[in-house]
């Protein structure tokens, strides 16, 4: 048997609706709604799902910045949910988080080294305070960012540079499990794939177990061990990659990987599409049964009455975990291996070092210059840049085209 | 092509080349004034669109793709916004230099566009159906019972489930995939020739984003609209694209049919592109990144715009920028063009 580092067991998180003058609870949005799961030791679990589906929720949850409404998570042999302020503190050196937006997530008052530091300042006997600026300066190199930028402010970063000083601070505690919560999914495609092989990197060196979740199906097939599916608060389906990519036998995940097209226009109208009708319902209200009954092309009476388990079922060679009572495996991507296959390195690199607009590695700017100017965004595609004159770096804030997907 | 419900629409006074063509942009400019200096967000763009065509611009963010849809809308803000060169010709006639009064009437009757964010593209205070109805009651002077009765036809088309019930309600009533619903409903109310969709579905999720498409795929296909599509998925293009063209630093650096812009690209950057995106449809892929990042607006690197993060770059590429030319049945802004397609 694997060996275990976290397992979630029937986690739940309700948050009430308050309304009425008396501002009494009159309901609950439940955004997660019984999940459990395991993560082996070194693996990257991905989480994917719609917006709404309680995938963030759930990495609020485990990392312990929101209380759950019931539900335990066992991390490395030690409840969770059951210690207090200063055991907790010292649990969290142990399980770190990336968040999304490398814009909002990082103070923009702060020096790059002050923010890489502070997990330092919070946990004092981790690095001795005479050494902490050369653990920062190591862990930008480590990131692929160059050391000598520790004095710069995070706005003089490009979007895909200020995930890496996110990833850096996650990974400064030498934690075992970092969940990284939509890492890439604000970052240009060209950029996102330098940050998916940095964390690959980082995951070899330091034996890191992952929790990525995200939305993009694409991305955390390449990234993933094993994937869990998730719907209105419900894991729906939970396998190895190839479990969950070739042999989906839960009707949600199959309408989800039928809809993500596919960057080759020669199987355009050969593949097959099962477009789902209607929304997503409210998670305050969820469907009774089976919650994807409502929008489901399977759904039979006894759906609506019976909640199926995530439980193994068969699908086709073997079985995982589906929570679906008429669980069928189905083909939906025909799947190349091209483990053998190498990149065309003539046009693009599996370096993870970062690189700047004119092809060096980072430098170049005086740490002094460190301007504070509005960067308000003119029009799209377009903002006013604050870089000193002469031979500057470029920088750039306009990665966002993707900014997030919809509350 | 104009069913019976749309008897009120006139004929119109624009139509397209003996080659199907409708639109055409040649040597397009567009520079932004600002106290920092200026920024070059567009460089001598080019490119024509035909009679139920879909084109795709794509391009990352910052690439011109979306100033691009913006100076064909006019709706830039001018200043900051400066075209000091070029012309869009819509059937034939300049819209750069168009009075502004008839260009007023080339904009939604004749050419209109889809937003990427619908709630903030939606007004907030007024019900849907009076704002797809503004379309009807501007341009064709209808009163406000019958403008909101083609509000109800129009959301109807668009597959809004109880559109009679949901026509007074308000946008922050409606689902992200319904608003954007109504978004596509306002664009076609005048039965436009010319459909630019900028980056329709990127705020919806891939169920959603299919619906979508799915949509403008067959409202295409019945008005044989001319569709620009903005966009950064390369899946997406894909999926529904005739022709594309990829933009790079406010350049067209590429432009193929879609069966060439995947098998054989021409260029680094869009090679490098297909090299970095994560498919749904393999396993085991080992991703390769373009290094580094686009170029600052303000200061386009000398030459070549891509030349420091291309991997081939030579001493040519510092020195001089390519023109965009034919290679094979494609265009390509490289020096090396040959050996790119053919490599």
């Amino acid at each position: 048997m694997a060996d275990v580092i976290l397992k979630a067991d029937d986690i739940v998180k309700h948050y009430p609706i308050k309304g009425g003058i008396l501002r009494t609870t009159t309901g609950h949005v439940k955004a997660v709604d019984g999940v459990s799961f395991e993560l082996h030791r070194g693996e990257t679990l991905g989480i994917v799902g719609e917006s709404g589906c309680g995938k963030s929720t759930l990495g609020r949850v485990l990392m312990r910045l929101e209380e759950p409404t019931s539900g335990t998570v066992n991390f490395d042999g030690v409840e969770m949910y059951a210690q207090s302020g200063s055991a907790m503190r010292k649990l969290r050196r142990d399980i770190q988080i990336v968040f999304q937006d490398p814009y909002t997530s990082l103070n923009p008052r702060k020096t790059v080294g002050d923010i890489i530091g502070e997990p330092f300042d919070i946990h004092p006997d981790v690095v001795p305070k005479g050494g902490r600026k050369q653990a920062v300066k190591d862990l930008l190199d480590m990131v692929g960012l160059n050391p000598e930028h520790i004095n710069r402010y995070p706005h003089q970063f490009s979007g895909g540079q200020r995930q890496r000083i996110g990833i850096a601070r996650g990974i400064a505690l030498k934690p075992k499990v970092l969940i990284c919560d939509e890492p890439v999914s604000a970052l240009d495609v060209s950029v996102q794939a330098q940050v998916i092989n940095l964390m690959e990197k980082l995951q070899d060196e330091l034996g890191l177990s992952y929790i990525f979740i995200a939305h993009d199906l694409s991305v955390v097939r390449h990234i993933s061990d094993r994937v869990g599916v998730m719907y209105l608060g419900r894991m729906v389906e939970l396998g190895t990659e190839a479990e969950i990519y070739q042999r989906p036998t839960h009707p949600y995940t199959q309408a989800l990987l039928s809809a993500v097209p596919v960057p080759d226009p020669t199987m355009r109208g050969k593949r097959e599409q099962i477009v789902l009708t209607g929304d997503v319902p409210s998670p305050a209200n969820p469907p009774s049964g089976c919650r994807f009954h409502t929008r489901c092309f399977k759904a039979q009476e006894v759906c609506s009455v019976e909640d199926p388990e995530l439980i193994p079922r068969p699908d086709g060679a073997g079985e995982h975990r589906s929570a679906c009572l008429f669980a069928e495996p189905r083909v939906i991507v025909e799947t190349v291996d091209v483990t053998d296959v190498e990149p065309d390195t003539r046009f693009a690199t599996t370096d993870t070092v970062d690189v700047d607009a004119f092809g060096q590695t980072p430098g170049a700017l005086p740490d002094d210059e460190t301007a504070e100017v509005d960067r308000t965004e003119v029009a799209d595609g377009y903002a006013p840049e604050d870089q000193p004159t002469g031979v500057g770096r470029m920088i750039d804030n306009r990665e966002g085209d993707n900014p997030r997907p919809p509350v | 092509m104009s069913t019976t419900t749309k008897s009120a629409a006139p004929q119109s006074q624009y139509q397209p080349d003996a080659n199907g063509r409708l639109l055409e942009v040649e040597n397009l400019h567009v520079e932004f004034h600002t106290p920092d200096g200026i920024a070059r967000a567009i460089n001598g763009a080019s490119f024509d669109l035909h009679q139920g065509e879909t084109l795709a611009i794509l391009g990352e963010s910052g690439s011109g793709k979306s100033v691009t849809a913006q100076a064909i809308m006019g709706i830039l803000d001018m200043p900051p916004a400066v075209i000091p060169e070029g012309a869009i010709r819509y059937a034939g006639h300049d819209l750069l230099t168009m009075p502004e009064e008839q260009r007023r009437k080339v904009r939604g009757p004749e050419i209109s566009m889809i937003f990427q964010d619908a709630l903030s593209s939606l007004n907030p205070t007024f019900p849907v159906g009076w704002q797809i109805g503004e379309m009807f009651r501007q341009h064709r002077g209808m009163n406000k019972s019958d403008a909101y009765a083609q509000a109800v036809r129009l959301m109807e088309r668009v597959a809004i489930p109880a559109a009679k019930e949901r026509v007074k309600q308000y946008p922050h009533q409606f689902s992200g995939g319904m608003r954007q619903r109504i978004m596509i409903a306002m664009a076609i109310a005048l039965d436009p020739a010319v459909l630019i969709a900028d980056e329709p579905t990127t705020a919806l999720d891939v169920t959603v984003q299919a619906q979508i498409m799915a949509l403008l795929a067959e409202l295409q296909e019945e008005r044989q609209m001319g569709l620009i599509l903005i966009t950064h998925d390369l899946g997406v293009v894909a999926d529904v694209a005739d022709r594309a063209a990829v933009m790079y630093a406010g350049r067209i650096v590429a432009k193929a049919d879609i069966d060439d812009l995947y098998a054989r690209p021409a260029h680094p950057y869009t090679r490098g592109l297909l090299e970095s995106i994560p498919r749904l449809d393999q396993k085991g892929q080992t991703l390769a990144a373009i290094g580094g990042l686009p170029p600052n607006l303000m200061r386009i690197p000398p030459g070549c715009a891509f030349n420091p993060r291309c991997r081939m770059a030579q001493e040519i590429c510092r020195e001089q920028e390519p023109e965009l030319r034919r290679v094979g049945n494609q265009e390509s802004r490289c020096h090396f063009a040959e050996e790119v397609l053919n490599g």
